[in-house]
């Protein structure tokens, strides 16, 4: 229920803003639209050799559930690759879609704090439209 | 085209007194309790408002005894199914005043009652021609003229917004031309709830010779419409806005206007001959309804016309203003905390649809915490994006009644959202 969706957690990491703001000189920058609310999520990302992320920055003008997913992006995606992000996005969603509650290892466990929104289907797009953007971001050439 | 007034079909459900526990008890839906246990307190009726026991019944009872294809089909129930499509089109000639019932042709709602405006009378524009739009339109009343400049080069203008959420009129003169073909507003905003100066839209149509569109989804639950009063060439509704089933609305036009308008889809019941290659075209309104048309749907919303005309509309508005003013003072109080209605601050010249902005929450979030409270209301950007960028907004959260919305509602609303903000900000 709702007491659930916005448990303290969300809302801790929704304020953290981890990230938040703008880099100097990203190599890439990808915004997306959540056409259905108007959400509008943007990351800044720095590639480095290997195509890993160096930095990365979001602005969010979106909702807490979107506000808390991109600062676990912005805690942890240092380190990370496009297929990498792929991955936990992949992970993520199947938690949304069926429930299942313990879905990532240690560096992404934060996101435990989404599994209830598995059961608010309207919402899961506000929880994964960060990834999007942060993956469209770091598979830019 | 001969004129003759539609006449009335029948009689409806008795006129009871207006008595909005009487109202309530005919909406079985509103009986809910949410998460099994807190009560329903229906606030998105701009979306889509509910519908009685009179449709339902009437809806089932339908198709149990009268299911058939309209027209094509001699045999009992088809006769029985094309005469309840027939009194289903006669109503909603009557609903809205026009001169015939044949003026009336049946879509699957307001969004494509444009669409075939846009296709059907855009297809009599040339390049350079202009349609005009205001800046407070729900996107079903921009895209298809979007779709049509892309295809025929026609000028898109657009009304700009007062500060009040209105479409301002007064800078009409200077947008007209003798280019301008069309315009096309909505009577009633579905953000704002504003109700639009028709008067002023007509005279300045008029005064270059073009056409007017109403779309008038937002304005069809609040009462009898008059389309010869108002002065305007075509009018769009959408039954689920009306108390009726979903999939069926209707597009009013002008006869005179329809009668040398081509098709916009082809397709079976809209001809008068076919060979293969070419076909000549039936009689409006048969030929603005290719295919079979939403029969079910349509004898619903007629039983929802027969069910509007049980209420005293006077009265029923003069509960839902009350309530609305209640609102309205209630965002007023939480101004303080960030809380900014978008749209006029009265009930005058509007419908009880009010919009607000909250500083540092995002409308989803509130929405979503009202409906632990079992507050329906709706957030984002409502289809009218260019409103909500036009006052930097990335969208907000509205509160819409209908008159089977209660003192109970509005506290539930009022208290939900005090506990919403003191999460939230
Ligand atoms: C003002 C306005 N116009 C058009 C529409 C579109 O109606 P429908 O989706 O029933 O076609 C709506 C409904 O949201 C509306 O509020």
């Amino acid at each position: 229920m709702i007491d659930a969706l916005y448990q303290k957690d969300v809302m801790r990491l929704a304020a953290s803003a981890k990230g938040a703001g703008k880099l100097p000189t990203p190599t890439a920058t990808v915004t997306v639209d959540n056409p259905l609310c108007g959400d509008r999520v943007t990351f800044d990302v720095v590639m480095d050799a290997d195509k890993r992320i160096q930095e990365v920055a979001h602005t969010v003008k979106g909702c807490v559930l979107c506000q808390a997913s991109a600062s676990v992006i912005g805690a942890e995606a240092k380190g990370e690759t496009a297929e990498s992000l792929n991955a936990v996005r992949d992970t993520l969603r199947g938690m949304l879609k069926s429930g299942a509650t313990a879905p990532t290892d240690g560096k992404w466990a934060a996101l435990v704090a989404f599994a209830p929104v598995s059961g608010h289907k309207s919402r899961h797009e506000c929880v994964l439209l960060p990834f999007e953007a942060v993956i469209q971001a770091a598979k830019k050439p | 085209m001969t004129l003759h007034r539609p006449t009335p079909s029948g009689p409806g459900p008795q006129k009871p007194l207006f008595d909005v526990a009487a109202v309530r008890a005919q909406f079985p839906i509103l009986a809910t309790l949410i998460h099994g246990k807190v009560p329903l307190h229906y606030l998105d009726n701009a979306a889509t408002t509910q519908v009685p026991d009179y449709v339902l019944d009437a809806v089932r009872r339908h198709d149990a005894t009268s299911r058939a294809n309209v027209k094509r089909g001699v045999h009992t129930l088809a006769e029985m199914a094309t005469d309840a499509y027939a009194a289903a089109r006669t109503k909603m000639a009557q609903y809205l005043n026009a001169f015939d019932e044949r003026e009336i042709i049946f879509t699957s709602g307001t969004t494509s009652a444009i669409n075939l405006v846009a296709n059907a009378f855009g297809a009599t524009l040339a390049a350079g021609d202009e349609v005009i739009v205001s800046e407070l339109e729900h996107h079903s009343n921009l895209v298809p003229w979007q779709l049509l400049k892309a295809r025929a080069g026609i000028k898109l203008k657009a009304i700009p917004v007062t500060d009040e959420g209105r479409i301002d009129v007064a800078a009409l003169p200077r947008l007209v031309t003798d280019r301008t073909r069309l315009i096309a507003v909505t009577h009633v905003s579905n953000v704002t709830g504003a109700i639009t100066d028709v008067a002023a839209v007509v005279r300045a149509a008029r005064s270059v010779g073009a056409r007017v569109l109403l779309d008038g989804a937002q304005r069809a639950s609040h009462g009898p419409l008059d389309v010869q009063a108002l002065g305007v060439d075509f009018y769009a509704v959408s039954g689920h806005k009306m108390f009726g089933p979903s999939g069926v609305g209707a597009l009013w036009g002008r006869g005179e206007i329809l009668e040398v308008l081509p098709p916009f889809l082809g397709g079976g019941e809209m001809i008068r001959t076919v060979t293969l290659q070419e076909s000549t075209w039936a009689d409006v309104p048969a030929r603005f309804e290719a295919g079979t048309p939403p029969i079910t749907q349509a004898v619903g919303l007629g039983a929802a016309i027969d069910w509007m005309e049980t209420i005293d509309n006077v009265a029923a508005a003069a509960h839902t203003a009350k309530l609305a003013d209640r609102v309205l003072a209630g965002l007023r109080a939480l101004g303080n905390r960030g809380v900014r209605v978008i749209g006029p601050a009265n009930m005058e010249r509007r419908v009880p649809v009010i919009a607000f902005a909250v500083d540092g929450a995002h409308p989803h979030d509130i929405c979503q915490m009202l409906d632990s409270h079992g507050v329906a209301l709706r957030g984002g950007h409502h289809c009218a994006q260019p409103f909500h960028e036009r006052n930097n907004l990335a969208g907000t959260s509205r509160a819409s009644l209908a008159l089977y919305n209660t003192d109970a509602d509005v506290d539930a609303f009022l208290n939900g959202l005090d506990d919403a903000l003191s999460k939230l900000t």
